[in-house]
């Protein structure tokens, strides 16, 4: 229910080819930039708007602000080389990129991660999940001027860093799931302190929804802004709770399960309408569920066994000519790495499928338009994307 | 929209009766978890500088550099790795990789410098406060990424080996060579220790490329004894690798043994470049053992006319004569003689030089004359009826066995020495007892004690396995002789073997005392070489070191005719024999085409 009423008799004449035609002369379109360097942007990106009065009337997105060559990188690196470079593709939520290129290593090498070390990487992903859901949620509040639950979400988030340090050695580049299995078993104690970090940031969420949720500001400024359509689920390769929000419910742990996922119970969160409260409110309520899901891991998994398989020496690790691809469910949707092989030392080609990459530039382009310019912050955030992998 | 969405956002204001959940003073209440990746640590004594941690770096942020007053050494090249955290990522696949687990990281964090050049710096060498702390990140031990044992090689069980001569090890398959070659971290750290420098590294990426024609190649460019090297060699490059710190040594001499293996002999000669023109010069060789033969096979390549004189009947020295047919089968030998002969060396065996042919005659008819006699002379213990008929020495009895002349089995023998001879002469002993009678009745007596040894472990254990009986720290005293007959050995404890100076001075508990019975005394205690072909007026003018003919660093003697090389001049050792061949070869070389100050 947006206050704000286009209109109509304002907007540009479209010309045979279907783009806009804007006199800037005329005085009545204005040309303005968000970003790259915005409080309303998510990320190193921008946002070429036209504006007519204070409503979007046509916007390009531009990228490359961030670009450091990753997948150019890895072709001239090792395969354990790689391992370090792959997390930085997405700062907030690292560890889908350590997995999946993980994984995609495994699979062309025809080895397979420990028991153990699986259930340790869906521990890793599951906290990550939470983590990059909380900044989401400080970001989703800012945008529209909330800036209190970023304070509080942060905290929480910092919690699990704690966690994430004490598991894996780093707060934020945790480098911790390599080809062959993962580092280290859980520290002692790490069940106990876990649990105390979980109850913590459910007593934030619950403070979270209500002066999030529950909020008549928010509510009017989100509620039936920036519909995703049903149909443009396919069309535009929307994934995860973009998804989910419009009620169609997609969840690569449930459709094309990995790692221990077929051995928890859970059920994908959805939503029915596909406006940014729903999207936040799918993620929320994510959260919870990730929670749960730490819970069923922590007391499932296995406390012994072996972390690492045998890998062959790291420093001249060849792998058979082959290509693969996998996926997971990130906080923002599919994840993905495309891995070829020519049998070298070396990856032949790397592609990091990040869902940002659909979600932040043809889908946002076309959802802008029409909105007013107080509202294309909260809209962008509402995709919840990431820059980097955009770009990489 | 309700009215709850309207009176619930207040719910914030419970905040401010809240305390704060800061902490208060960050740079000095947080420190890291027990695992972080922290600053580096390095001990500079466990680091050996094999420079893998330089290797695995992504950021090109390890440079192994010198460290102030370190000198290197075998297996260490007293390079340090230089940290440059402009560069660091803080991965620790330089603490995952490192094959001493030399390195490792602090929990420390903070570092404030005003001086950017300041955050590249050495760790264990340039002091740091965190050098002593417990906590950080350190390689949990089941987590490696290098393999770190050997595969399985096949070998003969001792009851099966102990009744023939036949070879003991199998040699490894295609795939265990490769999967152990795959343990290579390819530091180099071998290449230096090796006497002839083999391009160690690289043979073994050969092996994991099954490219065994390049390897072949490779080894023949330092070493045309591959396939007895690959066999006997002393193997001081396993001692030094890398991957012994933490794991087992790369099986080094076993991977060269697999090249040679797997390369048809037929396809030898392609593999090897013919030799250069004829130059005209001629050089004489005398002894056909690894370092005759080597010096040989260069300066036949180098377009010389060699000749070899032999004074056995069959060529490749105490390889053939000194080492039992167990270890090292005769085929083998004369395998990498044929390469050196099809060289166009001409090898006369049988001719013994200071008989028919005399070294005057060799010296007017050559351009140069080389040396290579060996060791083929057993020393003395000179105890008390040690001059018995039937106290033996090792090296004349393994030339018997070898020759299959009978020098007749003891029922019970005694060998003296705790050296690799020692246990060549009493596991050849053993076998032929255990043909001849059925049963095996050797004790070695070794000055040393088992923890230091002069015998290779392998040796010792196989030893133990096909019977024969050791005893370590035990000084021979006396041959116990009954009715003009050797009864036995008398021995007492060693309580230790080297004074104060490190001189070689026995001390003796002589309360502990013990008879070794035995109807052969065998002595193992060291060779010298027979140097009668020299003749008294050159044994005069050649200038000696304490019973070795002296020679420079090419290997030539004080008269600039004669060189030498091999054991006679550098102590018993295959590798060593082929490196000082090679040496002996270039220094001729250079002497015959005049280019003697740029060799």
């Amino acid at each position: 229910m947006a206050l704000y009423t286009p209109d109509r008799s304002q907007y540009p004449a479209a010309l045979p080819d279907g783009s806009l035609e804007f006199d800037l002369a005329s005085g009545k379109y204005l040309k303005l930039w968000q970003g790259p360097q915005h409080p309303g942007i998510t990320g190193n990106m921008s946002l070429e708007l036209t504006v007519c009065g204070d409503e979007i009337v046509h916007a390009r997105t531009h990228v490359g602000y961030l670009h450091r060559g990753f997948e150019k990188l890895m072709e001239r690196r090792t395969f354990i080389q790689c391992f370090p470079i792959v997390c930085r593709i997405c700062v907030p939520e690292p560890d889908f990129n350590e997995y999946c290129y993980a994984q995609a290593v495994e699979e062309l090498a025809g080895i397979e991660a420990p028991e153990r070390a699986r259930w340790i990487r869906t521990l890793i992903l599951e906290m990550g999940r939470i983590n990059s859901y909380m900044m989401y949620l400080g970001g989703q509040a800012g945008s529209l001027g909330q800036a209190v639950i970023g304070q509080w979400t942060t905290y929480g988030r910092d919690l699990m860093l704690d966690r994430f340090e004490e598991l894996t050695g780093a707060r934020i580049y945790h480098m911790f799931i390599l080809p062959g299995g993962v580092r280290d078993g859980l520290p002692d104690g790490f069940e106990t302190r876990m649990e105390e970090t979980l109850r913590e940031i459910e007593r934030i969420m619950a403070d979270v929804e209500d002066v999030m949720f529950h909020n008549a500001v928010f509510k009017t400024r989100t509620v039936g802004q920036g519909i995703i359509r049903p149909e443009w689920i396919e069309d535009y390769g929307v994934t995860g709770p973009n998804a989910r929000a419009a009620g169609v419910v997609k969840d690569v742990r449930k459709d094309q399960p990995y790692l221990v996922y077929p051995e928890l119970d859970f059920e994908p969160v959805s939503g029915t309408d596909s406006d940014v409260f729903t999207r936040a409110d799918v993620r929320r309520r994510d959260v919870h569920v990730s929670i749960d899901l730490v819970r069923q891991i922590l007391a499932r998994m296995p406390k012994d066994g072996p972390l690492m398989a045998k890998v062959p020496n790291v420093l001249h690790w060849k792998i058979p000519k082959g290509e693969t691809y996998v996926r997971g469910e990130c906080s923002r949707g599919e994840y993905g790495y495309y891995l070829v092989t020519d049998g070298s030392g070396y990856p032949r080609r790397v592609n990091v499928r990040g869902p940002s990459y659909t979600h932040a530039m043809a889908l946002l382009e076309k959802m802008i338009v029409g909105v007013n310019i107080a509202d294309v912050a909260g809209l962008m955030v509402s995709l919840h994307t990431y820059p980097p992998e955009i770009e990489r | 929209m309700s009215l709850k969405d309207v009176l619930s956002p207040f719910t914030a204001w419970k905040y401010v009766f809240r305390d704060p959940v800061t902490i208060e003073n960050p740079l000095r209440d947080r420190p890291g978890a027990a695992r972080y990746r922290g600053f580096h640590k390095n001990d500079p004594e466990l680091c050996i500088g094999c420079g893998t941690c330089e290797t695995i770096c992504q950021n090109g942020a390890i440079d192994m550099v010198p460290a102030p007053g370190r000198d290197p050494r075998q297996g260490d090249s007293a390079l340090r790795p230089r940290i440059d955290y402009g560069r660091c990522c803080w991965c620790a696949l330089c603490v995952d990789v490192c094959m001493t687990k030399s390195l490792s990281m602090s929990n420390e964090y903070i570092w404030v410098d005003r001086d950017p050049d300041a955050f590249r710096f050495t760790p264990g060498i340039d002091s740091k406060r965190w050098d002593s702390a417990e906590l950080g990140y350190h390689r949990p031990e089941h987590h490696r990424l290098v393999p770190e044992h050997r595969p399985h090689m096949g070998e003969l069980e001792p009851e099966e080996r102990i009744g023939s001569f036949a070879e003991i090890v199998d040699g490894y398959t295609v795939e265990q060579a490769r999967a152990e070659a795959d343990r290579c971290v390819s530091c180099g750290l071998c290449i230096a220790t090796c006497p002839a420098h083999m391009d160690i590294p690289n043979y073994i990426a050969a092996i994991r490329d099954g490219d065994y024609r390049h390897g072949l190649e490779l080894l023949y460019r330092t070493n045309p004894f591959s396939e007895i090297c690959g066999r006997v060699c002393t193997h001081k490059c396993e001692t030094v690798c890398a991957a012994g710190h933490t794991g087992e040594p790369v099986a080094i001499r076993w991977l060269k043994r697999h090249i040679v293996d797997q390369v048809p002999y037929e396809q030898y000669r392609d593999v090897l470049a013919p030799p250069a023109p004829a130059t005209g010069r001629t050089v004489a060789v005398v002894g056909a053992g690894p370092a005759g033969l080597t010096a040989a096979f260069d300066l036949a390549r180098l377009g010389h006319a060699v000749t070899v004189y032999e004074a056995l009947d069959k060529p490749g020295g105490m390889t053939r004569w000194g080492i039992p047919e167990y270890r090292l089968p005769y085929d083998i030998i004369d395998r990498d003689v044929d390469v050196i002969r099809s060289m166009g060396v001409d090898l006369r065996c049988g001719q013994r030089i200071g008989g028919d042919v005399t070294l005057g005659q060799l010296r007017d008819g050559h351009d140069a004359v080389v040396l290579a006699l060996g060791l083929q002379m057993g020393r003395a213990t000179r105890i008390p009826g040690s001059d018995h008929p039937d106290v033996r020495k090792a090296v004349d009895l393994l030339r018997q066995a070898t020759a299959g002349e009978d020098f007749g089995t003891p029922q019970q023998a005694v060998v003296i020495g705790g050296g690799n001879v020692a246990m060549d002469i009493a596991r050849t002993l053993a076998r032929l007892q255990k043909q001849a009678f059925g049963t095996v009745r050797v004790t070695v007596t070794a000055l040393e004690d088992f923890a230091h040894f002069l015998a290779d472990p392998d040796e010792i254990k196989e030893s133990f396995e096909e019977g024969v009986v050791i005893l370590d720290a035990r000084g021979p005293q006396a041959v116990v002789i009954e009715d003009g007959e050797v009864a036995g050995l008398k021995t007492w404890k060693v309580k230790s073997i080297f004074d104060e100076q490190g001189r070689f001075a026995p001390s003796y508990d002589e309360t502990d005392e013990m008879i070794h019975p035995g109807s052969m005394v065998v002595e193992a205690i060291g060779q010298m070489t027979d140097t009668a072909l020299l003749g008294e007026d050159l044994t005069e003018k050649l200038a000696w070191n304490r019973g070795r003919l002296q020679v420079d660093a090419k290997g030539r003697t004080s008269e600039p005719w004669l060189w030498a090389a091999g054991d006679m001049v550098r102590g018993p050792d295959v590798v060593s024999a082929v490196a000082d061949g090679h040496r002996v070869a270039a220094g001729i070389h250079a002497a015959l085409t005049g280019k003697e100050d740029q060799a």
